[in-house]
Parts: C-alpha cells; structure tokens; sequence
C-alpha cells in the first residue's frame, strides 16, 4: 500500500520536485521549503510565479514577482540568476549546457554558462518557453503560434503558426514533435522532423471541457498525458504521425471531478493524476487499471514530481496540503 | 485554476479614459485614502503612480481573439495571466484595479470577466469607470472612436477637469455623455476628487444589485417622472437648488436630459435604444434575446434590462455585453410596483423599429 507523508504548508503550491533525492515544495509566497531531515525553508522570491528543474545540474529555477530569476541547490542555497525590476518573470526554462531562458513581455532573454546573453523578441507577449532536449534551440508560445530560435547563431527563427493564444509549449523527449497549451481547450502539435519545405504538419488535440494546465511526457515520449477533463487524456505519440487519427486514452475517469495534474513515471507506462479536490491515483497505461495515491484533501493538486528511481512522488496543492508519497509503502 | 475557492469573488473595476483625463489621479487617491481596503493595481505602465505599492503589476495589453468565428468574442490574454498569479496569493488585498491605456477598448477587459472560466471562478466584475476630460471630450469624440466605447460602455463617468470649461460647456459635455450612454451614473469632478464609494464597490455587473441599485433604472424617457431621481443624478452640484438647510436630500439634481435630441456634439455614433413592454412570454422572450445577441451582438456594446414575465412572481433582470448575455431572478415583484419590461440596448447601427417591433411581439397575450 501506497504511504502518504504529509506536509502542511500556508498556501498555493507553485511547483514541486525532487533534488539529489530530497523533495522540494515552492510556495506562490516565494519561500521553497524541502525535506532533508526535518523541514527546512528558504525564501526566495516576494512572490514565485515560476519553476523549472534543471536536470543537468539538480537546481531549482524559479522566476518571481520580484523580477528575479533564481537558482536553488539541493542543500537550499540560492544565486540570482538574472534580474528584470518590477517585472514579473512567470516563464523559466533551463536549457543544456547550463543555458537558462527566461521571459517577460515580448522579449525571451537567454543566459549561457559563459555568462553571454542573447535576446529573442516577439511580436506578441511569450508565454511558455521551452529548451529543445537537443541543440540549443529555445521556443517561446506566442499569440498565433510559436517561435524556434537557435540560440548560438542569428538566422531567422522558425515560425510555427496556428491562430489562437498558445500559453505554454513543450518539446517531446526525443525532439520530434513540439505541443502547445492554449488559452481554448484544445493542444496543438506540431511535427518537427518534416522534410524541409514539406508542409507543416499540424496536430489538434480538442475535446477537452476545460484549459490543459498541465502536460506531461511518459517514458521515451511515447505518450503524452494532460489535465483538463474528468479524466486524465493520453495522446499516443509513438507512430511517426503522432496522435493523429488516433484517440487518446482516458485514465482515471471520475464523474465530475476535474484533473488539474499529470506527471507521468520515470521509467513505466504510469501517470500520476491529481485532481481538484487533492485526490491522486495511479492509472497503467496498458491496462487502465488505477490505484488510489492520495485521498481527498483541502485543495487542487498545483504540482506532482516522481523522484529518479519512481518509488516517490512529491505534491503539491492549492491550498498547501502537500506531502509525499512512497510507493510501496 | 479550476480548484474550488471558498473565499469570495474578489471585485474587479475598470478604470478607461484617454491620457490625461485624470485616471492616474484617481488612482493615487483610491491608494492613499484611509479606507481600510487593499487594492491589487494591473497598469499598462507604473508611469506616474506615486505610492508605493508592492501589488501594482505592469501588464502588456494583449489582445486574445477567441477561435470560435465571433469578432468581438475578444478577452485580455495578459489580464488572465495576471489575475491568475494575484489570486493564488488572495489574502494580500480586497479587491483589484485594471487601469486600460488611454485608447483602450474597454470590451476585451469587460469580457475577460465573463469568458475566462478560471477568471470567472475567482473574481467579479465590479464596475467600468470612466474618466473624460471636459475640456477635450468634444476633440477627442472627432479624433476616435475609442473615446465614445469608453463612454458607451462605463457604468460610471467622472466628468474631471469641469473647472477648465464654462457652465454652459459643461452642460453640452455632459448632455453629449447622456446621450451616449443614458444609464450611467454622471458626476462631475475636479482633480478626480470623488467620494470613492461612488466608483467602487458598485456592483454594477451583479445581477442581483446592478438594477437595484438604481431605483429609476432606465428612466431617461420617463417625463412623468420629473421629480424622482434617474441615473444620472449622482452628481454633487448644486447650483439648481437652495435648500441647504437639508441639502443631503437634494445633492443629486435634476437635469433630466431624457429626451432623444441630438447631442449638441455631432459626432456621436453610439445610440441607445429603450424598450418598454407589459409582461412577456418567456418562450418568446428568451429565444428573441437569444437571436438579438446572436446577429446584432457585434454592434452591442451593453444591453441591461428588467423583464416582467406573464406568471411569474419575480423580477427577471437581464445584462450582457456583445454576444455574452446573463440572466436571472432578482426579487418578487413589490406591492403596487408596476409589471413592466424594460431593455436598454447601447450600441451601433442598431435597428431601433425592429427592435421595438420584436420586443413587443414577445408580450404574452392577454387570455
């Protein structure tokens, strides 16, 4: 039986994840309290609105209110990143080779190790940024569409244009296909590895009775679960084409209980479902079958992250119940 | 979000008005009155504002178009996200404040309010307010039409600056105002000094208060009504009445422009139309709404209205905006109140004969 070690915190949970095997909560307030021999609490930011992990080297990036771009180690000792004054940075991405990207406005500001920055500006606001897994490549959703920068060199950018406001994107782990939230109920998709100058390939993934806030890519990319619906939707992303022509799965499905998040397992074909009322389930792709994660509790789950080996899984909710589950108890 | 909130909606007023017409002044008084409430500020710039204020946040108007084939179904892209990040911290103020730039269209913003589930969830639209400069209202209708939306479209308007014109300019500003919009509260100011309880906490997209508010709601035509007070009352000047031993009954006076003349400015575009009825067949009623706000939505600015159906034992109110339109009961009907059904319609090459044709063929009939 699943264990649920739980931690109370004030208020809305802005993101969640695991560092060097310690679980990490990141509070809107701006404080980042983690579990390493008793509850220890940082504050960061007046104000966290944004959060990435950047895996390559096990730091939290977190963007805030207070214009700060911020970097956390496993051990809670922060660095200023980068710093806009009076300007709130809700889009972080890190990048390979200790690149970050942050946004604010129109513009995407890039910082690489070196410490050298580059700047990309749009024609609208950016309101996801992500890194392409390989190359330094960063795409930033914008109204209509986005945007494919290369980083290291000044060509023009790829436009991917589709109408409609794209609020957040995402690259599949292998770089083939690239998926936007939008500000309708849908996702949109775009296939990247078409020939050159073969028409764009476009993927729309509708049907949802509410926004997608949250996506998640399962092991390998081969499928891709989202929020949105009484249920958890999964987009099968094996075949060369995507999900097109195909239907999604649909795990977890509850009546009229909303998924506000997915986090998919490092390693098996298994999500993590958090819905609005702070429930959490397990569901297998391969057969549906679930199991119950986490009662009820106060609030929305915001945030879920599984550590490395997918024994753990850490959340957070809107109203500050957090805690962590152990798998096999 | 879509988590449930047990706390309540949190108000929302808009503040429109060109540049210079003493919006950033309001503001700085509704942030430095000791009124005990913390206000949230969304600006399009930090500008001029002179208080320091941790929760003014800077916000790029951006324009959402909704992909469902309507024009005017527009929303702020840049409001939701704010709004988003405001409310998961909701403890920090009482209520927010979203000044538009100067040529903003106040419809996106209104919109943002009724279209954006996870907006919607959290927060409610309080009020439009707005601001016009008397010396230069008559310039600025010539120059744009953004001038006129912001008018049309405000529950509220400061008439500011009124010690740069004449009384008598004065008087054809503010009937040019009526005329645009005949349910708007009026009153006139200096230096955007205004009791604040008359700009916020109006209510005046809350279905249940937004007419009660206003005894004589609709009232612009009513010349048997001469002595009561219609919506445009508000103002505190009172240079019509001598009554100061009891002048808190007279601080609203009575300049009851309720006839349809022209404005004494020719270049208004935006009319009105008030329709008045007995009581109504809802199965006529409601597909007739339904059908007006489909294919005359784009010239609607604001409909509000009371309607009497024929049975029922309840006030029916109605209010929308463009294509979005919400209804609901609000109160039985009193004693000895008179069974009516009453519709403004604020808008653009409105067809004001079919509108009173159709309405009136809504009436339920006498058995």
């Amino acid at each position: 039986m699943p264990t649920v070690a739980p931690l109370d915190l004030e208020g809305h949970v802005v993101g969640v994840a695991f560092l060097k095997g310690v679980p990490f909560f990141a509070e809107a307030t701006g404080a980042i309290h983690r579990l390493d021999l008793g509850r220890k609490t940082t504050e960061v930011h007046e104000g966290l609105l944004s959060l990435v992990v950047d895996d390559a080297n096990d730091t939290l990036l977190t963007g805030g209110e207070d214009g700060k771009v911020m970097r956390t180690a496993a051990d809670g000792t922060t660095s200023l990143v980068a710093e806009a004054p009076r300007k709130w940075i809700a889009q972080v991405a890190a990048g390979p080779q200790g690149a970050v990207a942050y946004a604010y406005g129109k513009t995407t500001h890039v910082r690489l190790a070196a410490g050298t920055t580059k700047e990309f500006t749009e024609e609208r606001t950016v309101e996801g940024l992500a890194f392409a897994p390989k190359g330094l490549r960063v795409a930033a959703a914008r109204y209509n569409g986005v945007s494919l920068h290369w980083v290291g060199t000044s060509g023009q950018p790829i436009d991917l244009e589709w109408k409609g406001a794209h609020t957040g994107v995402t690259f599949s782990p292998d770089g083939r296909f690239l998926v936007t939230t939008m500000q309708e109920n849908a996702l949109h998709g775009w296939k990247l590895d078409a020939k050159p100058g073969a028409e764009a390939r476009h993927m729309r993934m509708t049907g949802y009775p509410a926004k997608v806030k949250s996506v998640s890519w399962s092991a390998k990319g081969k499928w891709l679960a989202s929020s949105g619906a009484p249920a958890a939707i999964v987009w099968p992303f094996q075949g060369k084409d995507g999900p097109m022509g195909k239907a999604p799965l649909e795990l977890g499905t509850r009546a009229d209980i909303m998924v506000t998040s997915v986090c998919c397992h490092p390693a098996e074909d298994i999500v993590a479902i958090g819905y609005q009322d702070g429930m959490i389930l397990g569901a297998r792709f391969a057969d549906s079958k679930e199991v119950l994660l986490r009662r009820p509790g106060k609030g929305a789950i915001t945030a879920m992250a599984w550590n490395k080996d997918g024994r753990q899984l850490v959340f957070g909710s809107a109203e500050g119940d957090c805690g962590v589950v152990d798998i096999a108890g | 979000m879509t988590e449930t909130s047990p706390q309540k909606p949190i108000p929302v007023t808009v503040l429109t008005g060109y540049l210079g017409a003493g919006k950033t002044t309001l503001l700085n008084r509704i942030l430095s009155e000791n009124h005990g409430r913390k206000y949230a500020v969304i600006v399009n710039e930090f500008g001029e504002i002179g208080i320091d204020n941790d929760l003014i946040v800077e916000s790029d108007e951006e324009i959402y178009e909704m992909n469902n084939g309507c024009v005017c179904c527009t929303v702020r892209g840049d409001l939701i996200r704010v709004v988003e990040g405001l409310m998961r911290r909701p403890g920090r103020f009482d209520a927010i404040i979203v000044e538009t730039t100067g040529l903003a269209d106040p419809v996106p913003v209104a919109q943002t309010f009724f279209m954006d589930d996870d907006v919607r969830a959290k927060t409610e639209l309080d009020a439009v307010v707005a601001l016009v400069d008397a010396k230069h209202l008559p310039l600025r209708l010539k120059d744009s039409r953004e001038a006129e939306d912001q008018i049309a479209f405000a529950d509220v308007v400061l008439l500011n600056k009124t010690d740069l014109v004449t009384p008598e300019e004065l008087e054809r500003i503010e009937a040019t105002v009526r005329v645009i919009n005949p349910s708007a509260r009026i009153y006139r100011t200096q230096r955007s000094d205004i009791d604040l309880a008359k700009v916020l906490d109006q209510g005046a997209f809350n279905l249940e208060r937004a007419l009660e508010n206003d005894p004589h709601f609709l009232d612009q035509d009513d010349h048997e009504h001469d002595h009561t007070c219609g919506p445009d009352c508000g103002h505190d000047h009172h240079h019509h009445h001598d009554h100061d031993h009891h002048d808190h009954d007279h601080d609203h006076d009575h300049h009851h422009h309720h006839d349809h003349a022209p404005s004494p400015i020719h270049d208004v575009t935006v009319q009105s139309i008030s329709l008045r009825g007995g009581e109504m067949n809802p199965d006529r009623f409601f597909p007739w709404i339904q059908k007006i706000t489909q294919t005359d939505g784009p010239n609607i600015l604001r409909l509000k209205g009371i309607i009497a159906f024929a049975g029922d034992a309840e006030r029916y109110v109605v209010q929308g905006v463009h294509m979005i339109i919400e209804g609901d009961h609000q109160r039985p009907w009193k004693d000895g109140e008179k069974r009516e059904s009453r519709l403004v319609f604020i808008g653009r090459d409105l067809d004001r004969e079919k509108l009173e044709r159709t309405f009136k063929a809504c009436e339920a009939q006498p058995n």
